[in-house]
């Protein structure tokens, strides 16, 4: 092969793989649109706007400032709330890890708080903070810290007894083994409490937002609220789509990337 | 306790009247079967190993080898007795005592080289020695082109090397080997032996080697001695003293003889614990690879 071929090949060779990742989900994405639109043409009342519709009604939301506004301050309190409660929860699961007692009775506890639908939160959450960002942030925090701390408490007891015996063989010895072995062995397992939390972290504060009105802090949640009571069906799509791809994008370029290269690296990851 | 029989294949020097570097002395092991029974694992054993002396201990599976590794590295407890290191009973586990798990006890998370760099830190090696001084054991067990590469991209003999070079890279004074090279195929388990025989004749140091195995050649290529253990509950049979000079073959008469010796002394006690009902299924009794 010629030296002036070769870059053009690897450059083929890079397009088609990035054509084989994204191809499946363009299409599968293409796919509910063509649905969506089949759908919206078929039903003759206002209820469902087709894709056009509500294309329309997000750029006029980007135009007059009312989405990318409220996405800021959606996302300011989801990251907030989710470093909160990713802290909270990683420490609660690794104490809860290392101590049998502690474990036996605060697990119950914590079981129960990820079963409580994080809905219920909000009344409690409105009488103690007021119909305020608090009261959004703490809904938050409790909707997503047990799944933290359950992920986090499994990561730390599922890591292979061998290779504690080999560290210990080694000389690490209480806080040693625990930086150089048993967290690193642990690390998979984290990162799927941090996938599982920012799911929780979502949906609890859309809920949050959608049902107290903050005085001066719409985010998106509040955004589906106002154009609800308008009725305004496309620009709630729009609303709907901003939402749902934050949430995709966040998970792919960032948690599932991450949990496959350490994956990989582990040599964990099958590729198929 | 039956008495042990002491038998000399060749004339070696007089027994070391050295203090010993590790001494056993009635130990026994007992654990708590899954039905809740209590079960010997190890009855009464007594033996020493002396400073810079290979000992394998050779017995039929279940017969308590591994609880013996887990206790002189520190990992167990004896139920009675004593097992003592440099006249110290064991308190723990340490750097001083490396051991080769059967399964490769590598971090997935750290290359080849990581890996051993991760014991050197832990033993206090500068971060810059620790580079080279992983470099030199990695091209001295033959991987010295792997070293950045993760331990699943290694067949499971290379990992083996890998946790072998691990194991002596920290300069330990007492190598524990619980049946490091059972689970590897033929090959791979005859490169290893050659590779644990050229560290014997190559090392540095009064390092003392104590691997328990359930195959007679295994033994017999490595072992300045060996001790023979019964079917479970697991006691001292005999004790075999191999002169043969290293680095050995299975071809060697004097190494084939000590085969065919032990191998017989162990069929006889499979059958004999067989005969008696032992309580526990033997499923892999001798391990002819």
């Amino acid at each position: 092969m010629s030296a002036a071929t070769a870059p053009a090949t690897t450059e083929r060779i890079r397009a088609r793989r990035i054509a084989h990742e994204i191809g499946p989900p363009l299409a599968g994405v293409a796919g509910l649109i063509a649905v969506w639109a089949l759908i919206a043409a078929l039903t003759t009342t206002d209820g469902v706007p087709s894709p056009l519709d509500a294309w329309r009604a997000f750029l006029a939301g980007v135009r007059d400032g009312t989405i990318p506004d409220a996405t800021v301050k959606t996302m300011i309190r989801l990251v907030f709330s989710f470093i909160v409660a990713v802290t909270i929860g990683t420490m609660l699961g690794v104490g809860l890890a290392l101590n049998e007692f502690a474990r036996r009775s605060v697990r119950p506890l914590v079981v129960a708080l990820q079963i409580v639908p994080f809905v219920a939160w909000v009344p409690i959450a409105v009488i103690w903070f007021g119909a305020t960002e608090r009261a959004v942030v703490f809904v938050t925090i409790v909707g997503s810290f047990p799944s933290m701390t359950l992920a986090a408490m499994a990561a730390m007891r599922q890591v292979p007894p061998i290779l504690k015996r080999a560290g210990r063989t080694l000389g690490a010895e209480g806080w040693d083994l625990y930086r150089d072995v048993v967290l690193p062995a642990a690390l998979p397992g984290f990162i799927g409490g941090l996938q599982q939390a920012w799911g929780f972290a979502w949906k609890a504060l859309m809920a949050a937002e959608l049902i107290i009105a903050a005085v001066g802090v719409a985010g998106l949640g509040h955004l589906l609220a106002e154009e609800g009571e308008t009725g305004d069906v496309a620009a709630l799509a729009a609303v709907v789509a901003v939402i749902a791809v934050i949430g995709v994008l966040v998970e792919y370029l960032l948690f599932n990337r991450l949990d496959r290269r350490v994956r990989r690296r582990r040599g964990l990851l099958v590729e198929g | 306790m039956s008495e042990v029989i002491t038998t000399e294949v060749t004339p070696t020097a007089a027994p070391d009247d050295r203090a010993p570097k590790i001494a056993v002395r009635d130990l026994v092991k007992t654990r708590r079967s899954t039905r809740g029974s209590i079960v010997t694992a190890v009855d009464h054993v007594s033996f020493d190993v002396h400073i810079g002396e290979f000992v394998c201990l050779l017995g039929p599976s279940g017969c308590g080898k591994t609880s013996i590794i887990n206790i002189l590295a520190g990992l167990d407890e004896p139920t009675s007795g004593k097992v003592l290191l440099d006249g110290r009973p064991i308190a723990g586990p340490g750097p001083d005592r490396a051991v080769l798990f059967q399964e490769p006890a590598l971090f997935p998370w750290l290359s080849v080289a990581g890996n051993v760099e991760l014991a050197l830190k832990l033993i206090g090696t500068s971060p810059a020695e620790r580079a080279a001084r992983a470099r030199t054991w990695l091209t001295n067990v033959g991987l010295g082109s792997f070293a950045d590469v993760q331990p699943h991209e290694l067949s499971a003999g290379m990992r083996q090397r890998a946790q072998l070079a691990r194991a002596l890279a920290t300069d330990p004074d007492v190598l524990l080997g619980d049946e490091p090279f059972g689970a590897l195929d033929a090959q791979a388990r005859e490169l290893l032996q050659d590779e644990v025989q050229r560290v014997l004749l190559e090392r540095e140091g009064p390092k003392t080697f104590f691997f328990v195995t359930h195959n007679v050649r295994e033994a017999a290529l490595l072992a300045d001695r060996v001790l023979v253990m019964s079917a479970a509950p697991g006691r001292l049979l005999e004790e075999v003293r191999i002169g043969a000079p290293r680095p050995r073959q299975l071809d060697d008469v004097l190494v084939a003889r000590v085969v065919s010796d032990v191998h017989e002394l162990l069929m006889r006690e499979v059958a004999r614990a067989r005969a008696e009902g032992s309580d526990r299924p033997i499923v892999q009794e001798v391990d002819d690879r």
